[in-house]
């Protein structure tokens, strides 16, 4: 059972959920919920969490579920957090970094290209180092930081998941980073939408992939 | 006792809306304006100013990306 986190001012979560369902069972979690013991899996979605006030994600993190899912990545259960999900790991400290706003100064949504990198972690499981994916971003604030020796560190220890394709950089983040993973490699944020690029219709079901690794990792216990 | 936090991206830090004002000054006939940056004022009240600092830390400001200033108003 995969859960996706409902904040007031989600607005992704349905479509996260609908991604999940072509895979395995979900349901949502309401932000005020702390029993998440029936969960494999966690995905913190996009939105626009409790209206991005004073910094986007800042407040979501102090909701009673992510201090339950925090417990839940710390035992290595997988967290997949999504754009405002992305944003709410990093502030909560479950990533390295922080997304500043886009360099442009405008909302973005449009399709880029993201070239997979060689990472740990389960979420890698399903894609090669090297691929390329079509999926779409819609964000406003979605400049990837994080000081340069972090970065190397980050490098070196296989924590940069994803890239954008070379020129496809549409928010000024560093070293074109658009998604990362934790130390363990079980918590993975990006600021694309994988939950929109699931089916055919829609352009591109290059996002499935990350559904199914979500699905596929190891257990833990949502404490 | 009533507080003010400055609140404004760390030097190196790229701040786009800072620039955006910067580029629009000469245009108005302000010439000779640099290196604006756009920060923000939080404005409260408090019973322990002693926590200011932790508070800041802990949810005003990210540390790695913004500095914050705590000013006690007497």
């Amino acid at each position: 059972m995969i859960g996706v986190i409902q904040f007031p001012g989600s607005c992704d979560e349905r479509d996260a959920l609908d991604a999940v369902k072509r895979v395995a069972e979900g349901r949502l979690v309401w932000h005020e919920e702390t029993d998440l013991s029936d969960l494999d899996g966690v995905i913190v979605p996009g939105g626009f969490s409790y209206g991005d006030y004073l910094r986007a994600g800042a407040i979501a993190r102090f909701s009673p579920a992510m201090e339950v899912v925090s417990r839940f990545a710390a035992n290595g259960g997988a967290v997949l957090g999504i754009c405002n999900g992305f944003q709410v790991l990093c502030e909560a400290g479950l990533l390295p970094g922080a997304l500043l706003p886009n360099q442009g100064l405008r909302f973005i949504c449009r399709q880029v290209g993201l070239v997979a990198e060689d990472f740990k972690g389960p979420f890698g499981s399903g894609i090669e180092p090297g691929d390329l994916l079509s999926i779409p971003v819609k964000h406003m604030s979605g400049r990837y930081f994080a000081p340069d020796d972090e970065l190397d560190r980050m490098g070196t220890n296989g924590q940069i998941a994803f890239r954008y394709a070379t020129g496809d950089n549409p928010n000024g983040s560093v070293r074109d980073i658009a998604g990362v993973v934790n130390e363990a490699g079980n918590v993975l944020g990006l600021m694309p939408h994988p939950e929109h690029a699931v089916d055919p219709l829609t352009g591109s079901d290059d996002g499935l992939a990350l559904f199914r690794a979500l699905v596929g990792a190891p257990q833990a216990t949502a404490a | 006792m009533r507080a003010k936090v400055l609140i404004r991206p760390k030097e190196g830090i790229l701040d786009p809306q800072g620039k955006a004002v910067e580029r629009a000054l000469p245009a108005l006939g302000f010439e000779g304006v640099h290196d604006v940056r756009i920060g923000r004022l939080v404005e409260l009240e408090t019973d322990d100013p002693s926590k200011l600092d932790a508070l800041c830390e802990k949810l005003l400001a990210n540390p790695l990306i913004e500095e914050f200033e705590v000013e006690l108003e007497q």
